[in-house]
């Protein structure tokens, strides 16, 4: 690579926009810890379904009534039967009212939350970053009266007055209770920031000469749009993504706190923490467990997010360097 | 100019063939006439200059025919081979934009887009035009990155355009502009931008690459420098209309127009040493507050009785070289010369 050209060539350091991004990122020690915890988190996620539904090797559905609200990292009773003992003899997060290991549990509901989160998000962004991109790329244009971008970013502002929970509420309660339909109806309420952003982003990228030459160059609207355009508009709307990661997961558990959500004896954090209620002087370790999870999840995803803005804020990462 | 000439495509209609092109802008006061009533003609591999200061409307007659443009086609036709690209179909356009007329802009530094490799940029409009495979085009790209004098084209092809110089991507948009063989390239001041040794290079290359593909090429500046050496037609421009058009022989040799002339008047050379350069005083006008007869008469020293109230046809000097200034009216023989 370098005896090929001369040194006195390379005049601009030869890095990609995405390790500029990574070297400043990397100084930020609170976000690195944010993605290590990620990283673990979708690990967990992925072994937590298999080892709870595929090859059960911790069985979160099994009621043991003799061993009822046991507290963390004991032991269960003599008399279960040997189908009944959990693995390890032991269990690692205590067990519920009913006996059920909240280890297990809490393995089968990280699944759900990572999925709600990412599932919502990405329904969000589709959303968001197509109706942005139309606002800001053809926002001169006139649909009768009304320009297109007046349309779109008024009809943003009056799903934007929504209080957002009372109406997945409303909708959650009207549809029959699954996780998908709540993940559609998260991601239908959470595109109007990305929304925003794409259009600010494309109003400012369509004046830019670039844009200008693929237009020069005969390429097709949607490819302008969605090849050279979004790909450019990208940095603020992946920041919000993560955080909105965060959103969408304690969305999920507030609905499944309320019993809104997915239904028992299905698991997810939120309605560990839902059952764990009624016990919580009895059982403090029902609550404690699902709310320092949801709590460790949504900080890391907020830090990884500000880790990712300031990183790619080059005014930021020059003070930073 | 004779009208008749342009209204069949025959074999030696020119292959690009403006006429009488007004585009105006939209603005809160009313539309203001940016373009107004252009001729202008180029003929297979032929190099046409359109001269002007900035804001004269030369960069909207370029924008015009590619119709990039966020103004609107008020008036006239641009034929391209036939076919009035001013009423073609957006989707018939596309496949003449980049394919058939390819356009180079005064900004390399911002006319790539950042997030693609080089190489990527190129081949996608390989792919698009010549339905060529992925393959074929990365080898297609290689070879035009040599062409436009990049060394170690492999290598640069996998960089971003912030790894390269203003002169490099300069190299690299002619590169994607030609890369369809074009029959006509629009260099819309390409060497503004750069640096004067980088100037040189770039307009070298332009030349060698217009004779090897026998492209004609619509080359838009202010520096009359560069217009001497490369073009071979040259047409002026003054506030939305062509002031006078002639062979660089003759617009350089014999300019007949005092906006011409003055604007000569302002290139240093040889013999101007130790003097100064002349100035033209005032400014352009606003394409909002023209004047009704001759645009260029409030800064004219010529300027006589009917230059104010009445705008000047294109009189004829010798052939075809024409000015659209009273002074050249062969019925006003006590005009002031």
């Amino acid at each position: 690579m370098s005896n090929a050209a001369p040194a006195a060539e390379r005049l601009a350091p030869a890095e990609t926009p995405f390790q500029q991004v990574w070297r400043a990122f990397r100084k930020d020690r609170l976000a690195v810890a944010g993605l290590y915890v990620l990283a673990a988190l979708v690990v967990l996620a992925l072994v937590g379904k298999l080892l709870t539904e595929w090859w059960v090797v911790f069985d979160p559905t099994t009621v043991r009534l003799p061993d009822k609200l046991r507290p963390p990292f004991s032991a269960p009773s003599a008399e279960l039967l040997s189908a009944q003992r959990p693995t390890w003899g032991i269990y690692p997060f205590g067990t519920d009212e009913l006996g059920r290991n909240v280890f297990a549990r809490m393995l089968q509901g990280s699944f759900i939350s990572l999925s709600v989160g990412i599932v919502a998000v990405s329904i969000s962004l589709i959303i968001g970053v197509s109706l942005g991109g139309i606002a800001g790329f053809y926002g001169q244009r006139k649909w009768g009266p009304f320009s297109v971008d007046g349309l779109i970013m008024r009809f943003t502002d009056v799903v934007l007055c929504f209080p957002t929970f009372f109406l997945i509420l409303t909708v959650v309660a009207l549809l029959p209770p699954s996780i998908y339909n709540i993940m559609i109806v998260i991601g239908m309420t959470s595109w109007m920031s990305t929304a925003r952003f794409v259009r600010a982003e494309f109003l400012s990228l369509r004046e830019r000469d670039f844009v200008t030459a693929a237009h020069a160059l005969g390429l097709p609207e949607w490819r302008i749009i969605f090849r050279h355009m979004v790909p450019n508009a990208m940095a603020p709307v992946l920041v919000s993504a993560s955080i909105d990661v965060a959103y969408a997961i304690l969305t999920e558990s507030a609905l499944s706190f309320l019993g809104f959500g997915v239904r028992p004896p299905f698991a997810t954090w939120g309605n560990i923490l839902a059952d764990g209620r009624s016990y919580i002087f009895d059982a403090p370790w029902l609550f404690a467990i699902p709310g320092t999870a949801i709590l460790i999840v949504v900080l890391a995803f907020n830090l990884v997010g500000e880790g990712l803005r300031d990183a790619m804020n080059p005014k930021l990462r020059k003070r930073a360097g | 100019m004779a009208a008749s000439d342009h209204d069949s495509p025959t074999a030696t209609a020119p292959l690009l063939s403006i006429r009488d092109l007004h585009v105006e802008f939209e603005t809160d006061s009313g539309s203001v006439p940016a373009v107004r009533g252009v001729d202008l003609r180029i003929g297979a591999g032929e190099t046409v200059a359109l001269v002007g200061e900035s804001g004269c409307g030369k960069s909207v007659t370029a924008l015009a025919v590619m119709r990039l443009m966020t103004g609107r086609v008020a008036g006239g036709s641009i034929h391209f081979e036939g076919k009035d690209l001013a009423r073609l179909p957006e989707t018939e356009m596309r496949h003449v934009r980049g394919a058939q007329i390819g356009m180079i802009f005064q900004e390399p530094m911002t006319s790539l887009n950042p997030v693609f490799k080089i190489g990527q940029q190129i081949e996608e409009v390989l792919v698009l035009h010549q339905r060529l495979t992925p393959a074929a085009a990365q080898a297609q790209a290689l070879d035009l990155l040599r062409r436009v004098g990049i060394p170690s084209p492999a290598e640069r092809a996998e960089q971003y355009p912030h790894e390269l110089s203003g002169g490099m991507k300069q190299r690299v948009m002619i590169a994607i502009a030609i890369a369809c063989r074009p029959k006509l390239l629009i260099a819309d001041e390409p060497t503004t931008a750069l640096d004067v040794t980088i100037q040189a290079q770039i307009m070298d290359l332009l030349k060698s690459l217009k004779d090897e593909l026998g492209m004609a090429v619509l080359l838009i500046t202010h520096d009359l420098g560069v217009v001497a050496h490369f073009a071979e037609r040259v047409d002026v421009m003054y506030a939305g209309k062509i002031v006078e058009h002639g062979s660089v022989r003759d617009i350089f040799k014999r300019p007949a127009h005092p906006y011409t002339r003055a604007l000569l008047g302002g290139l240093p050379d040889a013999t101007t040493v130790g003097h100064r350069l002349e100035a033209i005083p005032g400014r352009v006008p606003s394409p909002a507050l023209l004047p009704p007869g001759c645009a260029f008469c409030a800064r004219c020293k010529h300027a006589f009785e009917p230059c104010e109230p009445e705008q000047p046809p294109a009189f004829e000097i010798a052939g075809p070289h024409v000015a659209a200034c009273w002074l050249h009216d062969p019925a006003l023989k006590h005009a002031p010369r």
